[in-house]
This record gives structure tokens, C-alpha cells and sequence, in this order.
């Protein structure tokens, strides 16, 4: 599904290179759901980019199911982007004054779904993240859970074959933060959806099945988690981590 | 993603921002307004001079002294002179001319009481008022007689009339033109000014009268007497051509001008004065179209600074766009369609207020302006490519927006 061998990324900074990524081999299988974990500065965004197609490596190897991304144009990338990848932000990023339903419309239209089919499966996107009876209000009508599952339901929306999340919970309070990370595990457990997601907090990984550290530009830890904590469990209950 | 779709994108976008957008438009529109209305402005002005002198009489050829230059130095010669002969070579030889009066004018002083005017005195033969296509209002016109025997009659314009007499009649009233009495016989119907000469401010006196009582020394040279202008109206309008043609000949042997000399005299149709007039009245609209299309320029630029500034402040937006699978183009043709929108709806709201405005200054009785399809097609047009031209830099520097920066920007 995700094959990454020897990525890197280098960004020039007003003159200095900064190494982002110093060669990163890592594999991620289909249905998997993963953490990737790193204090800032550990390249984590930088790989979520390269993950999510939203930048190529400087060099290095990625495809993405069976597609060779690397070399890609910017418009063969927005094509991957809408064919295969779902994101959700920490700040879920919705349009201002426009409705969930056409926010999740929004993929459809770039990936050419004609007018009807496009609300049909907008509409079943909301339904799936349990939003149906929101569809037609606005980001600023809707709480801070309700317009993460909207972005959720656009993510879903084109059907792709992963979920990348940046700190899905990063804005959103714990009671709230567990309700997604539920939905996340639902969505897993349900339909066998591919989730990526990148945090800092440990206890939110520990949701996930595989936890992937990085450092310094580095896989610094690929482990998987023994006893992958279902959603509501006390963040008492976490004794060591790691 | 078709362009349907861009459309509504835009459209939805201007609407979130509807003072914004309406401010951006006002400058097209008052450029595009501005553009529509001083060309039906100069449109109207070309074509009411048009109309007064062809209400002249398109036959009517004019034969003055010296050559016509067109740019510096179009003064006529000085030395040049046609005199009374020449007139009497072409009454006699010239074929197809239905009228011909020669005339001598000159600026004189005319009172009447305590009135007292500059006017144009112009000593012709009756044949001038068929010649030039002019109606009398009250009285009569002076006679062949008349002149022979000198009489100091005259004809008056309608605006010199009002002027010496306001509203009391002048027929049978004495005037003075330089302290030589006259007594009024008639006075023309009102015509209006025609391009060189203003057929309603004039004193018209028996071309005799004129050299004996009036001009003096003035009006002579070595004795022969001199014209300033002869008047020939050609039997119809096919004939014009070739009564100019013939008139050109004769003149040429009257003179004994050698075929290499250019001639020292000039014979102009209605049709070349309506080709110099015009000339003059398309410059005028050009100009005027151009200081408005400057405006129209600075609206075109106000839409470019706003168009920068809302990419700029939908940076996060694009980026998402981008992020969710939109193509370049997909993002350079929803801010294309942004500023086009702009752009044409300006045009078209520019088009009514420059209707308007002609509407307005053809109601207050200043020119009559002509509102044509040219104008408003080319203002519309313009503000389109205004709107290309301008939209395209933003558009496409949004579409250039890496979205991984762009989703970071805050």
C-alpha cells in the first residue's frame, strides 16, 4: 500500500539546507492504522506532506498503492491527491459559509463526480460520520466535533485508500477528541479504512495498532501496540509508554 | 470540474463579499460609463455638424483664394486674390451650374439705435440665396437692379435681426454698417451654424453697393475688383465632379497659370468640407475615448489590487483546494472567472449609466448624444480583456501556491 525507501527531504533556508528527512524506509499495509509519533522538528509534518502528496522528496522512493509518486507533476499529484487520499486537520479547515454538504462535495467536484451521484455520496459521507441531520449548516453553526466530522466526511467522501489525519484532537477537547478518535476506530474497524495519523500525545496514539517514532529526520521506532486502547479508556490507565 | 462549476465557485466568492466586489466594479463601471457616454457625446457632435452642412446643399461648390494646407502654415497666400472676373469667365463659359454668385465679406461694424454689433457683411448677387440653399423668413431678397443701382438695402440673418431689434420687426428699418445707413428688406429663415460660416449672424447688402458704398480700397487692387469667395451650385449632385473639374480649367486659363503651377485658388465640395469636418470630429472622439479609456485602465488596475489581496487572504483556501485533488487550472479558472465576472458585470452596469448620462445631457438641451453599438461593444469589450489582463496575475499566482505552505499560511 505505502512503500517509502530511503526518502529524503531537504528545504533550503534562506541559504542553509535543512535535512527534514534524512532516509526513511518505512511500509505501511493496507487496512493498517498508524501512528506516526515525533516531537516537533522530528520531520513528522515533513513526512505527513510526502505521505499526503502535497510534496515529492527530494529523493528517494514513495509509491503509493502501486503508483510511483516521486517524479510526479504538480497537477499528477493533485490527481493522487483526489483519487486516493482523504485529509483531516487539526483546524478542519472548512470553507466559511458554505454547508457541510457542499464542503464534502468539494473533493467530488475536482474529482469530476457529475451533480447528483456527487450529493449522493456526500450525503452518505455525512451519514457514515453521523452528521445527516446537520448537512445543511454552516462551520460557524456547527461545534468544533460536529465540524471535525464534516472535514472526516470529506475525507471520506472519494473513497480513498488513506486517511491521513494531522492531530485530528489537536483543537478539540478530550471528551470531544474521543468521540473522533471512536469515529477514526469505527471507520477502521467498519469498512477496513487505511488510517494514517500524526500526534504528538502518546495516549492518542495508543488507539492505533503500529506506532511509528521519528527523530531527527529518522525512523527512531516502528513498534506495534500490544493492547491497542478502545476509545473512552482513561488516560489513568496509561502507565508507561514507552 | 467543468466551467459551469468555476462559475459558481466565483460567483458564490464575489457574493461573500458583496461591498467589496461592488466597490471593485465601480471603477469599471464608471470607466466603461465614461467611455460609452463621451463617445455618444462626440458621435452626436459629428453628427449634428454633419447635418447642418449638408442642410447647405450638397451641390454647392466654393471657390476661394490661395491654396488649403492642411497642418502649420495653412494660412492662405496672401498674395492670391480672385477677383470679380474670374467670376465673370466662369458665368460665362462654365456648363451645369444652376447658381453661382460671387461674394465679398468683410467684418463691419452694424447698428441700429443703440445697438451696436460685429457682424460678417457679406456684398453678393441674389443668386446667392438659391446658391446656398437659404429661406427668408419676412420680407424679400435684394434684386439684380439693386445692386446695378447701388441701393443700400439689406438682408439681415435671424440672430442679427434679434440682436439689432430684439423682438420688434425690421423690415423697413434703417441700420447703419460702418455709419453708411441701409434699410432692412428682409430677414433670413434660422439655420443654425454650419461649420465654417453661421448663416444666422450676417448682414447680406447688393454686391455693388458693397464695392461703391462700403469696402472702398479695400476691395480692389490695381483696379480689378476683388472677391473673397464665388459661390457655383451644380445642376445635381452627379454633376458636382465635373462642374469642379471644369471650374478648376477655367480658372487655371483665366489666370494664365502654367500647367506645372499649383494653382493659387481653391474649389471645395460639401464633401470635402463634411471630410475635413469630420476629420476634426473623430479627433475629438478619439481623445475624448481615450482619457476615458485612461479611466477604465485605473478600474482595471483597482481590480488586479483586490483580486491580489483576496488570494492573498484565501491562501488557507486555495491550499485546501489544492489538497483535496483541485489541478492548477482548476484554481487559476475560479479567479479568472472571479475578475471576469467583475469585469463584464462593471461593463454592463457601465453601459446603462453611460446610456444614462447620454440620456442626460441629450435631455438638457447640450448635444443631442448618440449612443452607438461601436461604442458600447468596445467598452465592453475592453473591460472583458481589462479583466483577463488584470485577473490573470493574481489567478495565477494562486494557482501556483504550493499547498503545503499555503495550508500552513495563517
Amino acid at each position: 500500500m505505502i512503500e517509502l525507501s530511503g526518502v529524503t527531504k531537504i528545504y533550503q533556508m534562506g541559504g542553509t539546507e535543512v535535512r527534514a528527512l534524512g532516509g526513511v524506509d518505512l511500509f505501511i499495509d493496507k487496512g493498517e492504522m498508524t501512528a506516526i509519533m515525533g516531537p516537533s522538528g522530528s520531520g513528522k509534518s515533513t513526512l505527513l506532506a510526502i505521505l499526503g502528496c502535497l510534496d515529492v522528496p527530494t529523493s528517494g522512493a514513495y509509491s503509493l498503492d502501486g503508483i510511483n509518486v516521486e517524479k510526479m507533476t504538480d497537477d499528477q499529484l493533485a490527481r493522487v491527491r483526489s483519487e486516493k487520499i482523504g485529509f483531516v486537520f487539526q483546524q478542519f479547515n472548512l470553507l466559511a459559509r458554505t454547508t457541510a454538504l457542499e464542503n464534502v462535495m468539494l473533493p467530488l467536484i475536482y474529482a469530476g463526480v457529475g451533480g447528483r451521484e456527487r450529493r449522493r455520496r456526500a450525503q452518505a459521507a455525512l451519514d457514515m460520520v453521523g452528521l445527516s441531520d446537520r448537512m445543511h449548516h454552516r462551520p460557524n453553526e456547527l461545534s468544533g466535533g460536529q465540524q471535525q466530522r464534516v472535514a472526516i466526511a470529506r475525507a471520506l467522501a472519494n473513497e480513498p485508500a488513506i486517511l491521513l489525519a494531522d492531530e485530528p484532537t489537536g483543537a478539540l477537547d478530550s471528551k470531544t477528541g474521543t468521540e473522533i478518535i471512536e469515529l477514526f476506530q469505527q471507520l477502521h474497524r467498519d469498512i477496513g479504512q487505511t488510517v494514517i495519523y500524526v500526534t504528538h500525545d502518546p495516549f492518542i496514539a495508543r488507539h492505533t495498532q503500529r506506532i511509528v517514532r521519528l527523530a531527527d529526520g529518522l525512523v527512531a521506532g516502528d513498534d506495534p501496540v500490544a493492547h491497542p486502547l478502545a476509545a473512552g479508556a482513561k488516560r489513568e490507565d496509561e502507565i508507561v509508554t514507552s | 470540474m467543468n466551467i459551469g462549476e468555476s462559475f459558481r465557485i466565483a460567483l458564490r466568492a464575489l457574493a461573500a463579499n458583496k461591498l467589496r466586489a461592488a466597490l471593485t466594479m465601480l471603477g469599471i463601471i464608471i470607466g466603461v460609463g465614461s467611455v460609452v457616454a463621451l463617445m455618444a457625446i462626440g458621435n452626436g457632435a459629428t453628427a449634428s455638424i454633419t447635418s447642418q452642412v449638408q442642410g447647405i446643399g450638397s451641390n454647392l461648390l466654393t471657390v476661394m483664394p490661395g491654396r488649403l494646407q492642411r497642418g502649420p502654415g495653412a494660412e492662405a497666400d496672401a498674395a492670391a486674390y480672385l477677383y470679380y472676373s474670374d467670376y465673370e469667365v466662369l458665368a460665362r463659359q462654365l456648363d451645369n451650374a444652376e447658381h453661382m454668385a460671387p461674394m465679398f465679406q468683410s467684418r463691419l461694424q452694424a447698428t441700429h439705435d443703440r445697438e451696436s454689433i460685429g457682424v460678417g457683411v457679406v456684398a453678393t448677387l441674389p443668386a446667392y440665396l438659391p446658391a446656398r440653399a437659404l429661406e427668408l423668413e419676412h420680407g424679400r431678397f435684394f434684386s439684380e437692379s439693386e445692386s446695378g443701382s447701388q441701393a443700400r438695402v439689406a438682408v439681415l440673418g435671424a440672430q442679427t435681426a434679434t440682436d439689432l431689434f430684439g423682438p420688434r420687426d425690421p423690415l423697413g428699418r434703417a441700420i447703419k454698417l460702418d455709419g453708411v445707413p441701409f434699410k432692412v428688406v428682409g430677414v433670413l429663415a434660422a439655420r443654425g451654424s454650419a461649420g465654417f460660416t453661421n448663416d444666422d449672424e450676417v448682414v447680406l447688402v447688393p454686391l455693388e453697393t458693397g464695392y461703391a458704398k462700403l469696402f472702398g480700397a479695400a476691395a480692389s487692387l490695381n483696379g480689378r475688383r476683388r472677391v473673397t469667395g464665388i459661390l457655383i451650385s451644380a445642376s445635381s449632385p452627379e454633376a458636382v465632379d465635373g462642374v469642379m473639374e471644369d471650374t478648376r480649367h477655367l480658372l487655371r486659363r483665366a489666370r494664365g497659370l502654367k500647367p506645372s503651377a499649383e494653382a493659387d485658388f481653391t474649389v471645395l465640395s460639401q464633401a470635402q468640407i463634411l471630410d475635413t469636418l469630420g476629420a476634426i470630429t473623430t479627433t475629438l472622439t478619439i481623445f475624448l475615448g481615450a482619457i476615458a479609456g485612461i479611466s477604465l485602465l485605473v478600474g482595471g488596475i483597482g481590480i488586479m489590487n483586490i483580486m491580489l489581496v483576496s488570494v492573498t487572504e484565501r491562501t488557507k483556501e486555495v491550499g485546501l483546494r489544492k489538497a483535496v485533488g483541485a489541478p492548477r487550472r482548476a484554481i487559476l479558472a475560479q479567479f479568472l472567472v472571479e475578475t471576469l465576472a467583475l469585469s463584464l458585470t462593471g461593463g454592463l452596469l457601465g453601459i446603462a449609466l453611460g446610456v444614462l448620462i447620454a440620456a442626460g445631457v441629450t435631455a438638457a438641451g447640450l448635444i443631442a448624444a448618440r449612443v452607438t453599438l461601436d461604442s458600447m461593444a468596445l467598452a465592453f469589450g475592453f473591460s472583458a480583456v481589462v479583466g483577463l489582463f488584470f485577473g490573470l496575475y493574481p489567478a495565477w499566482r494562486a494557482s501556483r501556491l504550493r499547498p503545503i505552505d499555503a495550508l500552513r499560511y495563517e
